[in-house]
């Protein structure tokens, strides 16, 4: 049903969180990290190219100093706007500076049932209804890997992961899941064959690829191997920071702004490095630690304050951002989870991050709620309205129309009214039902978003992926795990 | 005097001065103060008055964190005194801890360590990336009532399985207690694999280690 994306673009709002002297403080803050703190990549593969481009290596501790002309230098490489492909081209996503997409979250380890509401582990036929889910609706632009195929071997669960989410959905897919260059280059052979070639998925790349950055001020082996690979195929490359205050960042937030933007800006120079031009993207979800228990919060207003300011370090880097919104701590879709996820998702769109993350997943990104899903839809819905903004125009100024109701008049049977009524916002899931109707049924947003759910999983069943290529996947697949064995 | 040193370390714990700490330690040994009577009447009631801070939320983890590292640090001028006189201190439990094979996150590992350090136990943290067979050989060899296995990635917690079979096959698994955390671990999986013992944050790791114990 669904061949069309809602995204925010062209927004009438914006907002200043950084003056560019601050972003400039920060920029020079983070060189001077890289060049004289360094960034660790365990890996030999990153150290020797590292070194071969002239950063200072010390092979002992893995820990590469970069000066920082060199940061500035092949960051520039870094092309500024691309698309990212899907299967269907209608469903493409230029990320060109002036659109924000919503994605959904991962990776989560428990699904809580549509329909029996139990809450259990996650399996790849989850993922694929959940990305069934995803693909009807239309807040929802590309995929994560929303949650784990537990029920599939760990060695090639990744690469499951990615035909769960390809047999039933043509949108962009961005997984987060590859941390190991055996399991990468299966993947890309799995979107070269759905983009019909290597040379093919390098103009139209189906697949982009998240990796984490290990904070503070470190990076996985696996995940900078699996990046490297990538960045060679030419499919979109982010790493993530989720420094978080007070424990794998300073406490304080301009501060972790830094560590964070020193790992990531590390690893994008080195997928620079090894593979000039190459499209990369920045990646955030810095939080701030519970320093009463340790606990990593998912919410709250440090979260929000960086998914705003990210985005203008981001752009300052001429690099597209994937930022981590939404992605609640609450446990229930619940005020908690309502006021987080609006607020992230606001702020992080106010400054027009490009991509951002976060539906669907309750209790910090860990267990997935199929009424979260369709809640985070309506507060993209609200947020798709309010960033048009107030549009003043001879039209919206309706003085004609003023003049002919006048005073103790009403505006419901103008013409005015009838032409221009299709742009305000109906709600799916507030209740503006009078009183005692709500009273008969008490039933509300979580009912119904629960029942909307339901019905998608039951009526909707896209054209699925065709045969061969199906196929084809499930070859690479299998040979790998041949290997493996 | 001697009233007045015990106040000073006491205090040095509560304020976070390790440094101060290990000063005072070294000032009172050169006194001539047994070291079960430093523990007892300066360190330990420091700790005491941090813990009760800790629990009624005056303070947060770095304050505790900061204590814990002035007491271990005292407790390294102390353990060869003690050793000298044949004393030592009791111990809430043996716990060997570490991070799985093929994962490297470090931090909640540690926190959990600390936390467990701060309330009495002895601790045996091997790092992150941790071969199953170095956790069985140090169980074997600390003789541990407690084995801490962390996991931060849904690919890694399955090593909390492979351990827990590889101490049955050691013939250890009715030796030592198992503890299970991570962020992608639950309750569930951690009865599922049959671990002893679950916590999704350090201070409940602490109290189900004294569970663990007996001691709860």
């Amino acid at each position: 049903m669904s061949q069309k994306i809602k995204s925010i673009h062209s927004p009438k709002l914006s907002l200043n969180i950084l003056t560019p002297e601050e972003v400039r403080q920060i920029h020079t803050a983070t060189l001077d990290v890289i060049e004289s703190v360094g960034v660790r990549f365990p890996s030999e593969k990153a150290l020797d190219i590292l070194e071969a481009h002239g950063a200072q290596v010390n092979r002992e501790t893995m820990v590469a100093r970069i000066p920082g002309h060199l940061v500035e230098e092949y960051l520039a490489k870094a092309p500024p706007a691309y698309t990212l492909a899907a299967l269907d081209p209608a469903l493409d996503l230029p990320l060109d500076g002036n659109h924000s997409y919503l994605g959904t979250d991962g990776c989560g380890v428990e699904i809580i049932d549509a329909f029996s509401g139990e809450r259990r582990m996650t399996t790849k036929q989850d993922l694929s209804d959940v990305a069934r889910v995803a693909d009807y609706l239309e807040a929802i632009a590309f995929h994560w890997i929303p949650i784990s195929a537990q029920d599939c071997p760990p060695a090639s669960r990744s690469l499951h992961e990615l035909e769960a989410v390809w047999r039933v959905s043509k949108k962009h897919l961005q997984t987060e899941s590859i941390v190991s260059a055996r399991e990468m280059r299966a993947g890309v052979a799995m979107a070269a064959a759905l983009a019909g070639g290597s040379e093919a998925l390098r103009q139209r790349p189906v697949l982009s690829i998240m990796q984490c950055t290990t904070s503070p001020l470190g990076q996985d082996g696996g995940s900078l191997e699996a990046g490297l690979v990538a960045a060679e195929a030419g499919l979109p490359v982010g790493f993530m920071t989720m420094a978080s205050c007070g424990s794998t960042g300073p406490v304080t937030l301009a501060g972790n702004l830094v560590v964070g933007n020193a790992e990531v800006l590390a690893a994008l120079v080195l997928m620079e490095m090894a593979a000039p031009g190459c499209p990369v993207y920045y990646a955030a979800a810095q939080t701030a630690t519970d320093l009463r228990t340790g606990a990593y919060t998912g919410g709250g207003p440090e979260d929000y304050l960086f998914g705003a300011a990210t985005n203008v370090l981001a752009d300052f880097y001429n690099i597209p951002l994937s930022m981590g919104a939404f992605a609640t701590g609450a446990k229930e879709p619940d005020w908690q989870a309502a006021l987080d996820n609006s607020l992230s998702a606001f702020m992080a769109v106010s400054t027009l991050s490009d991509m951002l993350l976060g539906a669907g997943l309750l209790h910090g990104s860990r267990i997935l709620s199929y009424e979260m899903l369709l809640m985070d839809a309506e507060i993209w819905s609200i947020l798709e309205s309010m960033f048009q903004g107030i549009v003043v125009n001879e039209e919206t100024l309706a003085l004609d129309a003023i003049r002919e109701v006048g005073p103790m008049g009403n505006f419901l049977s103008h013409r005015h009214t009838r032409r221009n009524m299709r742009q305000r916002w109906l709600p799916t899931l507030l209740d503006r039902r009078p009183y005692n109707v709500w009273e008969e049924k008490r039933d509300g947003a979580r009912q119904w978003a629960r029942e909307k759910a339901q019905q998608i999983l039951k009526e909707y069943h896209p054209e699925p992926l065709e045969d061969g290529l199906a196929q084809e996947l499930r070859a690479i697949i299998a040979s790998l795990e041949m290997e493996t064995k | 005097m001697t009233s007045e040193i015990f106040q000073k370390l006491s205090e040095s714990l509560v304020m976070g001065e390790p440094d101060a700490t290990v000063e005072l330690t070294r000032q009172a040994l050169a006194a001539g103060i047994e070291p079960m009577t430093i523990i007892q009447e300066g360190l330990m009631p420091g700790m005491t008055i941090v813990g009760d801070k800790f629990s009624s939320g005056e303070y947060f983890l770095p304050d505790l964190i900061i204590a814990a590292e002035g007491m271990q640090r005292a407790m390294e001028l102390l353990e060869p005194e003690l050793h000298a006189r044949q004393q030592a201190i009791e111990s809430a439990g043996t716990v060997v801890i570490g991070t799985v094979k093929g994962d490297i996150h470090e931090i909640g590992k540690s926190l959990v360590a600390t936390m467990l350090s701060a309330n009495g136990f002895k601790v045996f943290d091997l790092g992150v990336d941790v071969p199953t067979t170095k956790f069985i050989e140090k169980v074997k060899e600390t003789g541990a009532n407690i084995l801490g296995l962390s996991a931060l990635l849904t690919t890694t917690m399955t090593v909390q399985r492979d351990v827990l079979e590889a101490l049955k096959s050691a013939g250890l698994r009715d030796q030592v207690k198992v503890m299970v955390g991570g962020a992608p671990v639950t309750r569930k999986w951690a009865a599922d694999i049959g671990a002893d013992g679950y916590a999704e944050d350090a201070i409940g790791a602490v109290q189900v280690a004294r569970q663990l114990m007996g001691k709860a």
